[in-house]
């Protein structure tokens, strides 16, 4: 379990629930669950894209979730958030479906992109993945009161002399490169509970926002950790269970806050 | 104690349309230090909007708006919007909203220090929020989330303190305690206050200046001054009937009271006694 191989894994897993404790907390208490669902989706086709393109996949699903990004913002200003979401997410997924059918050899690695799997990533990945969860980690914490009273009002946040518009196209930002980030391990259909299961559970068990971001990370820790063991020695799916997992600690966080 | 000195708040000649629809039409009031102003009108008339357009958040066609003699903000503004929508699982106490209102545009993390915690704490007392300073926001009642916004609003001292309809959906005895609250931040304090609603009555014993909105046109005053039929006709551009039913203003359209079945008219005071329930308010 603990094999050469598999440390790529354990390092690369142990980064994106950092970064998804993180940026989760903000995606629930914005209840913004749609583009944390849309965007994964949106963003898988980039790897097609990129190998079309001939670069590294890595690098195509940074670019879709960056697009995914511009357009979520671009069209919030004139539609509803969650119309602007579903526009970006069926343009994403139609140049997807085209990439996908022009790449002849593709399906083995679309289905691992789907679902994730456990050697989803090479050590050359690593580095890269590595600086943007340090990136994304920094801005989390350097912007941390003006995206939290921006998810709680944009308009008590313009009032206090915060661009709301800035903050959520940085919030949209860090979302997409911690999407880029989760896909080649957890894969695009479950970086979505990944995002939302522990933040939605700490912010049951504490009072506290600086407290139940920390909360989030650690059990987004112990999800992906256990999800990494128990895929690895029954050989099931990896984003199996770490839907399982999430929604469980939804359930204990649910469970923990009715007894209060 | 009233300070009216010079006009802390001037809008002068404003005028703001949205996709060529016209919603604030040369609007022009101000209101001296320590003022009460209730700015009155139906939904859609503008009140949103014209609060809006004194934060900044709209640039209007025409007109300027002055804060203590000056365009721009510069912290001098508190604001406390319609009534947030927050989930009672939010993770964030009372003291921690009452914060944010302090530092929540700064970079980094915010530490526990003596002088923050302090002026947290003053500003929960001032606005009788203690009792329930460390409970989740999302949870307290509309009340008591009134007053932590307030409190939010207040902690950076400022000289002008806008609410966009604090009152909605209130219980009786809220409405009467946020109303008390505001006066005195008003008479005593010298904070000049402009409070948006629908309905003028709450605010009545308590505001000293009014600004009524109607079809993007303002007239301001004392509510003497303004609540008047002739005045409310002018503005509505046809005839309104202003009637005093047990102490309560019902501003009608013109042949709306005459359908009432217990009005007797004329009365010396233009006022009937019974079942107010069956006037319509104009829209």
């Amino acid at each position: 379990m603990f094999s050469g191989f598999m440390l790529n894994s354990w390092a690369a897993a142990t980064m994106l629930a950092i970064v998804a404790g993180m940026v989760g907390f903000f995606v629930v208490i914005r209840g913004a669950s749609f583009a944390a669902h849309a965007l994964p989706l949106g963003t898988f086709p980039g790897a097609a894209a990129a190998g079309l393109a001939g670069v590294n996949p890595f690098w195509g699903l940074v670019g879709f979730a960056l697009l995914g990004v511009a357009g979520i913002s671009r069209l919030g200003r004139r539609q509803r958030a969650d119309v602007a979401t579903a526009l970006t997410l069926i343009t994403l997924l139609g140049v997807g479906t085209l990439c996908l059918s022009l790449s002849g050899q593709y399906a083995a690695s679309a289905y691992a992109l789907l679902f994730g799997q456990l050697l989803g990533v090479s050590r050359a990945a690593l580095l890269p993945v590595g600086g943007i969860c340090a990136g994304i980690c920094a801005l989390v914490l350097i912007f941390f009161r003006p995206l939290l009273l921006s998810a709680i009002s944009p308009e008590l946040a313009v009032a206090r002399g915060v661009h709301a518009g800035r903050v959520e196209l940085l919030f949209l930002a860090l979302l997409g490169l911690a999407t880029a980030m989760a896909l080649p391990v957890v894969g695009a259909l479950l970086v979505f509970s990944l995002l939302v299961g522990p933040p939605a559970c700490a912010r049951a068990l504490t009072t506290r926002p600086g407290v139940a971001m920390a909360l989030s990370v650690v059990i987004a820790l112990v999800v992906i950790w256990a999800a990494i063991a128990l895929s690895y020695e029954s050989d099931w799916p990896i984003g199996f269970f770490v839907g399982a997992l999430a929604a469980g600690a939804y359930g204990l966080g649910r469970a923990a806050a009715m007894m209060r | 104690m009233m300070h009216e000195a010079r006009a802390l708040l001037s809008v002068e000649d404003v005028s703001l349309a949205y996709d060529g629809r016209e919603v604030l039409r040369n609007v022009s009031f101000s209101l001296g230090q320590g003022a009460f102003c209730g700015l009155i009108g139906s939904n859609g008339s503008g009140k949103t909007s014209l609060m809006r357009s004194i934060l900044g958040l709209e640039t209007s066609q025409t007109g300027i708006v002055l804060v203590a003699g000056e365009r721009g903000l510069h912290g001098d503004v508190g604001y406390v919007p319609q009534k947030l929508q927050l989930d009672v699982d939010l993770p964030l106490r009372a003291r921690d909203m009452v914060a944010l209102g302090l530092d929540g545009h700064k970079f980094g993390l915010s530490w526990p220090r003596a002088k923050r915690r302090r002026l947290v704490d003053e500003m929960l007392a001032a606005v009788n929020a203690l009792d329930f300073a460390d409970q989740r926001v999302g949870a307290l009642s509309g009340g008591q989330q009134q007053r932590v916004l307030i409190a939010h609003a207040l902690i950076r001292r400022p000289k002008l303190l806008l609410l966009d309809e604090p009152l909605a959906n209130l219980d009786l005895r809220a409405v009467a305690e946020i109303v008390t609250l505001l006066r005195g931040l008003s008479h005593e304090h010298g904070v000049t206050v402009l409070v948006s609603a629908h309905d003028m009555n709450p605010l009545l014993g308590s505001m000293d200046r009014i600004v009524y909105l109607a079809h993007g046109k303002a007239v301001s005053g004392t509510p003497s001054e303004v609540v008047r039929t002739e005045v409310l006709s002018a503005l509505y551009g046809y005839h309104i009937d202003v009637i005093r039913v047990h102490g309560r203003v019902l501003v009608v359209a013109a042949g709306a009271a005459d359908e009432l079945p217990l009005v007797r008219g004329p009365h010396p005071d233009n006022s009937v006694d019974e079942h107010p329930e069956h006037v319509a308010a104009i829209p």
